[in-house]
């Protein structure tokens, strides 16, 4: 049995995303505690010069092949599953990202081993999911062998920067033609009506404001305050607010100098876009919701009568 | 078009989550749930297609709780058939689910399958990739949209920042989907009641679900809170003052 630990690596545009350098931290402790190696995988096309940043990796082991050139589920599927089979491994770490997730679930399945999802911890033989919206943790023995996807923001990606000089290998393909998926083309977002990232202040509302009728009280409070409304996922989801207007995972990560979270629970996916806001003060009905374990200040009291009382103290 | 949606029941994350005695599993007795949010997308953007392409939705879940409801509303909300897998247990996991789900719909003519993106209770990873590899699809997840072609779907995914990939996928084929292209529509209890009455909900056994192994679970516990929030009480007004004092710094 393998005591490697494997790390399948994301890059988008010709650089290593932070995600990977995050498990690459982790997969190095981990490896050295079990006697194996930090092993990390790299799949692209022209993409040699990216393994030498992989310091924190014993090995680097990259697939260059044309039909790798932008990420394609099945185009790296397939060549993951084949890489991580000749390599053998103990854990296997894929991001809990876009990209992540349609490699993870699927090399648990081809390679025949359990998978642990939504890991914010890993010490000695068990992983720890972050379940329930970040309210709960399970924690799962790792055993002989399963594929870890890890989210973003779990692991400091400082670790994964330390330099080395990792060996490199090259890998071939496996056989990727007849692929059922194409990828086609990137679309970037909009230049929209506003940049969340560039405001000092931010009042951010999630499914707490139960309608979109309720949008405009948040809007005056914003404009009082010279900030600008942000929202978490729901409220894009449902069309209130514009993509542009979207805090967290698949939005934007933003760093004002006070965040006003309103009616937001604060699933990992949205602190992940918001944790570093230097004064964050989180208004939710529910005293036990999430974002409160990242606020520096906290009320209970419904929004609907505390924003209007914030607006009229303006 | 014809369309296969697995969907799910989880916790209702407004209601406080207690451990049970086993301290591994959510104590159940006063648990509400409700249909996974990102399975009322997939269904919706079903929906969606059948409405502009013609052909059928079928709805499809697990025996659990409150399950038979879940179907019913489906079908109040179009869907043309709703199927539950009987004979798996309590809390089988993604692998086993996806398993029967891949048995059971072995019979059924289809194109697409659309499933929600992710679910707040998947431990052991999500249901669309999952079953894609049982049932050797393509599959792509975190998709907002979907337009199809002949036997072809441009779709769309969602990296961060906003950026999207395209792909073109030949079907049949696999869709972890984050968001319909309209808002999920809301269907009256009373045309769930109806639709009890006038849908046929059919039974299948789960079949041979056995998976590559599977992880035990050690504990759970709630997270312990970091330095937390300091908590602001007192009169609403008293509350506003202290955050516009804040604000103000």
């Amino acid at each position: 049995m393998s005591n490697n630990v494997i790390v399948i690596a994301e890059h988008f545009k010709g650089q290593l995303d932070d995600i990977t350098f995050e498990m690459l931290g982790k997969a190095k402790e981990l490896a050295s505690a079990l006697g194996g190696q930090a092993i990390a995988v790299l799949m692209g096309h022209g993409i040699k010069d990216l393994a030498g940043q992989m310091g924190a990796a014993d090995k680097v082991v990259y697939v260059d092949d044309a039909a790798l050139a932008d990420f394609n589920p099945e185009a790296y599927s397939k060549t993951a599953a084949e890489v991580v089979k000749a390599q053998g491994a103990k854990v296997v770490m894929t991001g809990y990202t876009s990209m992540g997730l349609d490699v993870g679930p699927g090399l648990s399945v081809d390679l025949d081993i359990p998978m642990v999802a939504y890991v914010s911890e890993i010490s000695g033989d068990a992983a720890t999911s972050s379940l329930y919206g970040g309210k709960m943790n399970v924690e799962s023995a790792v055993g002989d062998s399963c594929v870890i996807s890890v989210l973003a923001g779990a692991f400091p990606a400082e670790a994964g920067k330390e330099g080395g000089a990792p060996d490199v290998e090259e890998a071939s393909a496996p056989d990727l033609s007849g692929l059922k998926i194409k990828f086609t083309k990137l679309i970037e977002p909009e230049g929209g009506d506003v940049d969340i990232t560039a405001q000092d202040i931010l009042v951010s509302v999630g499914r707490g404001i139960q309608n979109e009728d309720n949008l405009p009280m948040m809007e005056e409070l914003a404009g009082k305050l010279g900030g600008e409304v942000s929202c978490s996922r729901p409220i894009v989801d449902n069309k209130w607010l514009g993509k542009t207007r979207q805090v967290g995972k698949s939005g934007l990560k933003v760093k004002p100098k006070i965040y006003l979270a309103f009616g937001i629970s604060g699933a990992p996916e949205h602190i992940e876009g918001m944790k570093d806001a230097e004064l964050i003060i989180a208004v939710n009905t529910d005293e036990n919701a999430p974002i409160f374990d990242y606020a520096h200040y906290g009320t209970t009291e419904d929004l609907f009568d505390l924003v209007p009382a914030i607006t009229g103290k303006l | 078009m014809n369309i296969i949606v697995p969907i799910k029941q989880v916790p209702d994350l407004v209601e406080e989550l207690e451990i049970d005695s086993s301290g591994k599993a959510l104590d159940t007795e006063w648990l509400k749930y409700k249909v996974n949010e990102f399975d009322d997308h997939a269904l919706e953007e079903a929906l969606l297609q059948k409405e502009e392409n013609g052909g059928t939705v079928t709805a499809i879940a697990i025996d659990g709780d409150d399950i038979d409801k879940a179907l019913y509303a489906a079908a109040a909300k179009g869907a043309d058939r709703v199927i539950k897998i009987t004979g798996l247990g309590d809390n089988p996991s993604n692998h086993e689910a996806a398993r029967a789900m891949a048995n059971a719909i072995q019979g059924i003519d289809y194109d697409m399958i659309f499933t929600g993106v992710q679910a707040v209770d998947d431990r052991d990873g999500q249901m669309a990739i999952l079953m894609a590899h049982y049932l050797s699809l393509p599959h792509v997840s975190v998709v907002t949209s979907v337009e199809v072609s002949g036997g072809t779907a441009t779709v769309q995914k969602e990296y961060s920042g906003g950026v999207i990939a395209e792909f073109e996928v030949q079907l049949p084929a696999v869709m972890g989907i984050q968001a319909a292209s309209e808002t999920p529509r809301y269907v009256p209890v009373a045309r769930v009641r109806r639709a009890m009455r006038g849908t046929d909900l059919e039974e299948v056994s789960a079949g041979d679900v056995s998976v590559g192994g599977s992880t035990e679970v050690n504990r759970m516990f709630k997270p312990e809170s970091g330095q937390g929030a300091e908590m602001i009480s007192g009169s609403t007004e008293d509350i506003a003052s202290k955050i516009v004092s804040l604000i103000k710094g």
